[in-house]
Formats: C-alpha cells, sequence, structure tokens
C-alpha cells in the first residue's frame, strides 16, 4: 500500500529558538538536537507528541495549520472537533450559544466527533471478540502512541486494534448525512478543529490510509479566538437537532479512561507520554498478563491536556464529565436519528493493517552495528555521565551514538574540552570557538531579557 | 559485545533493569521482536530467581553474530534438586515472595521454554548458575 508521506505540522521559529536544550530533554524519541544554537527535529523520529512544545519556555515551536478561509469555497461547510473544545468556553456561554459562533465563523455544520459513539464501540467489540487478537490489545485512539508504537516497540504493532478514532468515523459521518440531505461530494468541505500536533498529521496523512477525506486543519485554540470574537451571551438560536447523536460515552471518549471502561474483562487507562513508555517496556516484556484491552494517550489528563487548547486540563475534565450526565447513553440512540447507513459506517472505521517501523537500528549489518555499538560504550566511558546537554544532544549515551554516526565530535563535549584544555592538548582559544560554533555567538552575549532575567524560573 | 549487570537479592526493584538494557541493545541491532521477546521473558525470569532466592548475583551477557549468551551467577542457597525444580508448579519461595505475586514456580520451566540452550550449575549453600543461549534469525 502506498501510504501518504508523514505530514509534520510542528516546526521551530528560529527567531524565538535560544537552544536552551528544554525540548531535547523532554522528547521521548530523542527526537531533537541543538545545532548552531538551535531546536533541530528528527522528522523520521518524531511522533507528534508535542512534549517538546509543552517544554519550550521561548514559545518556540509553532504549528502550521490551514487558512480558515479556505472553507468559504464550499456550500456546506463543515466543522469537525472532539467534544473537548465545548470544555474550553467560559462557563457563561451555553452549547447553542457556542454552536451560534461557529456558525458566524463561517461554518453551515458542526459535528462533535464523538458521533455515533455506538458504531465505534461496536466495532471495536466485535474486534475484541476474535480470539487470534493479541493482548493486550492496544487503542489507535492517539496517534502519537500508534506512531511511537510504530517506531520504538514494533513488535507490539501487532496488539494495535484495527479500527479508526473518532475523528475518522465522524468525517464518514458528517458526509453521509449531507449526501441524504442533498449535497454532493463536491460540495462538502470539511475542516478538523484539532486539540494536538498528532491529530493534525493523523488527519493529513492517515496511518495506513492513501489519501485524508479532510479539506482543512485548524488549531482549536485559533478556532476558539476566532469564535470568542462573535460568542454572545444573547443568543437564543436552538443548534440541539446538530447534537442528536452526541452521547455520554461520546464526550467522555476523548478523557482518560473514556475508552477502556467499555472493553474488555480487564482494561488500563495510561495517561502521559513518559508514563506510556515505561508502561510499553512492561508489556514488551511480557510483564503485564491478563489485561485485554490498553488505552494509551500521550498526553496528561488525555485530550483535555492537548497542547492546542486554551483551558485548564482539570477544569476541561470536570467541564466535560458534567455535560455528560445530561446526554444519553449512546445504546439508546435509535437507527433512525443516526439516519446513515450503521453497516457502511462500520465498514469504513476498519484500517487494513498498521506497518511496523523500526528507527532504533544501527544499521542493517548485524557486524557492522554490533562494532558500532561497542564503540559507543567505549565512547561513553570518557563522558560525563551527568546529561547536562551542553554538547547539543540529550545525554551523554546520545552523544555518544551520534558521534558514531558521524553527527558529532568528542570536542563537542564541554567536559572533555576543560579537560583537553588543562592537558594543555588544546588552546583556549580553540577549545571556546568550538563552543561558539555548538551554541552561535549570541549565547555569549550579554543580554538582560535572556531566560532566567526575568525570575521565571518556577 | 559484552555488558555487565549486578543484581542485589531482595530488591524486587531492580529486577527487570538487566533484561530492558538488554532489550535495548538487540532492538538496535535489529534483532526480530520474537526472538527478542524470547530472550527477555528468559533473563527476566532469571533475575526474579536471584532476586527472590539469592543475596547477590551478576549478569554477563555476550553478544556475536548469530547468538546471544548470557550467564546469570548467584551467591545462593543453591538448588538440591535441578530436576524437579524444572517441574512447572514447584516453588521454594517464601509465603512473602509469593504475596508479591512471584514465586509460582514456573521460572525456570519459563527460561528452558525461551532459550535454545539452558544450563543449571548448582551446589547447596553456595550457589546457582544458569547459562541460556538464544540463536538468532
Amino acid at each position: 500500500m502506498n501510504e501518504l508521506p508523514k505530514y509534520h505540522a510542528l516546526k521551530v521559529d528560529a527567531a524565538k529558538c535560544i537552544g536552551c536544550t528544554h525540548c531535547m530533554k523532554a522528547c521521548p524519541t530523542e527526537a531533537i538536537r541543538v545545532v548552531n544554537g538551535l531546536a533541530v527535529i528528527d522528522h523520521e523520529r518524531c511522533v507528534d507528541c508535542g512534549q517538546c512544545h509543552r517544554a519550550c519556555p521561548a514559545r518556540a515551536f509553532y504549528v502550521e495549520q490551514d487558512d480558515l478561509a479556505k472553507i468559504r469555497g464550499f456550500k456546506y461547510r463543515v466543522i469537525l472537533f472532539p467534544s473537548i473544545m465545548i470544555g474550553q468556553f467560559p462557563e457563561k456561554y451555553s452549547e447553542n450559544q457556542i454552536y451560534q459562533g461557529l456558525m458566524k465563523v463561517g461554518f453551515t455544520h458542526i459535528f462533535e466527533v464523538e458521533q455515533p459513539m455506538q458504531v465505534l464501540i461496536d466495532s471495536v467489540t466485535e474486534y475484541l471478540a476474535n480470539p487470534d487478537v493479541s493482548k493486550p490489545a492496544i487503542s489507535t485512539y492517539c496517534p502519537a502512541i500508534v506512531r511511537l508504537i510504530q517506531s520504538r516497540y514494533p513488535s507490539l504493532t501487532e496488539n494495535l486494534i484495527l479500527r479508526k478514532a473518532p475523528h475518522d468515523m465522524a468525517a464518514h459521518f458528517a458526509i453521509e448525512r449531507l449526501l441524504l440531505e442533498g449535497a454532493s461530494r463536491d460540495e462538502i468541505g470539511l475542516f478538523y478543529a484539532t486539540p494536538c500536533i498528532a491529530k493534525i498529521a493523523s488527519v493529513k496523512s492517515p496511518v495506513g490510509e492513501r489519501e485524508s477525506i479532510v479539506d482543512g486543519v485548524v488549531n482549536m485554540n485559533h478556532l476558539y479566538n476566532e469564535v470568542m470574537k462573535v460568542i454572545s451571551e444573547d443568543d437564543e438560536n436552538d443548534h440541539s437537532v446538530q447534537r442528536e447523536n452526541l452521547s455520554k460515552e461520546g464526550i467522555l471518549w476523548s478523557l482518560t479512561r473514556g475508552e477502556s471502561c467499555h472493553f474488555g474483562s480487564r482494561s488500563m487507562a495510561i495517561d502521559g507520554i513518559h508514563n506510556v513508555v515505561r508502561f510499553l517496556e512492561r508489556v514488551e516484556n511480557d510483564q503485564v498478563k491478563g489485561i485485554d484491552f490498553l488505552e494509551l494517550r500521550a498526553c496528561d489528563q488525555s485530550c483535555a491536556g492537548g497542547i492546542l487548547l486554551t483551558g485548564n486540563r482539570f477544569m476541561t475534565v470536570e467541564r466535560l464529565e458534567r455535560r455528560a450526565r445530561q446526554y444519553n447513553s449512546a445504546s439508546k440512540i435509535s437507527r433512525t436519528t443516526i439516519k446513515v447507513d450503521i453497516e457502511e459506517l462500520k465498514q469504513k472505521l476498519v484500517i487494513d493493517f498498521i506497518r511496523s517501523k523500526p528507527l532504533f537500528i544501527f544499521g542493517k549489518e548485524r557486524v557492522k552495528a554490533m562494532e558500532k555499538m561497542s564503540k559507543a560504550q567505549r565512547i561513553v566511558c570518557f563522558l560525563p555521565g551527568i546529561d547536562c546537554g551542553a554538547c547539543g544532544s540529550p545525554n551523554c549515551h546520545a552523544l555518544a551514538e551520534d558521534m558514531i554516526n558521524n553527527k558529532a565530535k568528542m570536542s563537542d563535549c564541554v567536559f572533555l574540552q576543560q579537560m583537553w584544555e588543562d592537558e594543555g592538548r588544546i588552546d583556549a582559544r580553540k577549545a571556546f570557538l568550538n563552543v561558539q560554533k555548538k551554541w552561535g555567538t549570541d549565547r555569549f552575549k550579554a543580554d538582560c531579557n535572556k531566560r532566567g532575567g526575568r525570575n521565571e524560573g518556577f | 559485545m559484552k555488558l555487565f549487570f549486578p543484581i542485589q537479592g531482595g530488591d524486587f526493584t531492580q529486577a527487570g533493569i538487566p533484561s530492558s538494557e538488554v532489550k535495548k541493545v538487540l532492538k538496535q541491532l535489529g534483532i526480530d521482536g520474537k526472538t527478542i521477546k524470547n530472550i527477555v521473558i528468559a533473563l527476566y525470569e532469571a533475575e526474579v530467581n536471584v532476586v527472590a532466592h539469592a543475596y547477590r548475583g551478576t549478569v554477563n551477557v555476550e553478544i556475536d553474530e548469530h547468538k546471544i549468551t548470557i550467564l546469570v551467577s548467584d551467591e545462593g542457597p543453591g538448588i538440591a534438586d535441578i530436576e524437579l525444580a524444572m517441574q512447572p508448579g514447584y516453588s521454594t519461595a517464601s509465603r512473602k515472595v509469593r504475596e508479591m505475586g512471584f514465586g509460582a514456580g514456573m521460572g525456570l520451566p519459563n527460561i528452558k521454554k525461551n532459550t535454545d540452550e539452558m544450563l543449571i550449575e548448582s551446589e547447596v549453600g553456595k550457589g546457582t548458575t544458569v547459562k541460556m543461549i538464544n540463536y538468532f534469525e
């Protein structure tokens, strides 16, 4: 299958980046290096989890998005967004007022993506009923987790549940509904409001898919700002008909345990990518026994902690839990309300195959790879082992690996340089130029606006 | 290439570190997932044996082009009847160890199942050495 090339929305603004190493240290796949005083992302290794964006004190990471104006060319202008978006707005605004705000921004149809939820729940339940499924079956809900498993835990790729996420379902659902209303496919424009970077990549280049059916992606915080410009407490329009397929389960789906509570006799939910990494090590070692279903999410508090949200994640969770209480259970929503052909929709949720993409290999030839690794081990003996990051690699071991891959030199280590200077092996000038080359001249200029200058330590 | 790890008897928090490190190396060498899994399961069981029964031990790993040889040696009570210890379900683990979820009597049988070659040498009152070999595809 020809998959789409991996799309990356995450970029570093060279004018803002100060090469401070915070992002490099936060990255769960060691995908970032500091080169010439700037953070550089290795897009092969990056899983789009957004930890770097979160860790950056200089706000140097930004997320590319599509121009909302692109939607104007369509007759049916659809906005798809996960329910957590409703949890972002101040409580004084009602659901209807938020919907009205989205209409004022220019959309004609509004679909929260977690509907019709029973279709997805049934589809996953059927999948899990197959005795050949590898346990623990791992949800493919969070795209950052899927990419993490493909690259760092390739042997667990077979545990991934071959069913799509709600945003894929909703896109198909929205199209089918509008076709029933009499629209033709080319009149329908779909925009997806994303809470995170990983969803952007998964919407633009879906895992195991040939093409994306969404016409554009907008960052949720951007859309929030747009809606806040036009929203009004005085609006009395009723949009509840657009939410008739929304359920309790759907609203809670993107929160931690929102999925796992529905599947298997024993299930677990883990949020936060570093927690997930530690847990997957155990799963891979076969130390997790008897678990049927694993819900793994890259962000703390799952999607409520998405980096493109505006609100506090804990408050978002509380609001959504409260909102969910006002909705019916998914199983109570009838086929006549859903309208579209449920079996057909279910078919669209099937993923054929997810390929593993092991990335952390030292080369195809085992003997050469072993030589390289032994060499890296010897190099580590000479490094200080404090993982200071001043070399531009996330830790001493990563520096050693970079060296044997010809991406770094011994002189990149400031400790070794100091020692060589002391031993008279290089002169002070040369040593200084080495460091300057790594960090750029600006790091050495006096500047009271530098990081730390405004007492922002805590 | 060679790897070495010490193991402290009685410290269950440390069990699993050598197997995780070995796994990382094998993944970097591009060894297939199934073989890695077997090796890691066997090594983890051997580590837990040392932690559960012995005073202290060591893990010595040697990897070459075609195979991995792991030697887990401990100073401990030793095994009086190796044949009996190899029977699934046979265990001498203390109640305390069992309460922690270990000591089900599957350790040695599991090592046997997950290795291509396995050799146990033991002297009562001195210690035990388990040698495991797995061949790469």
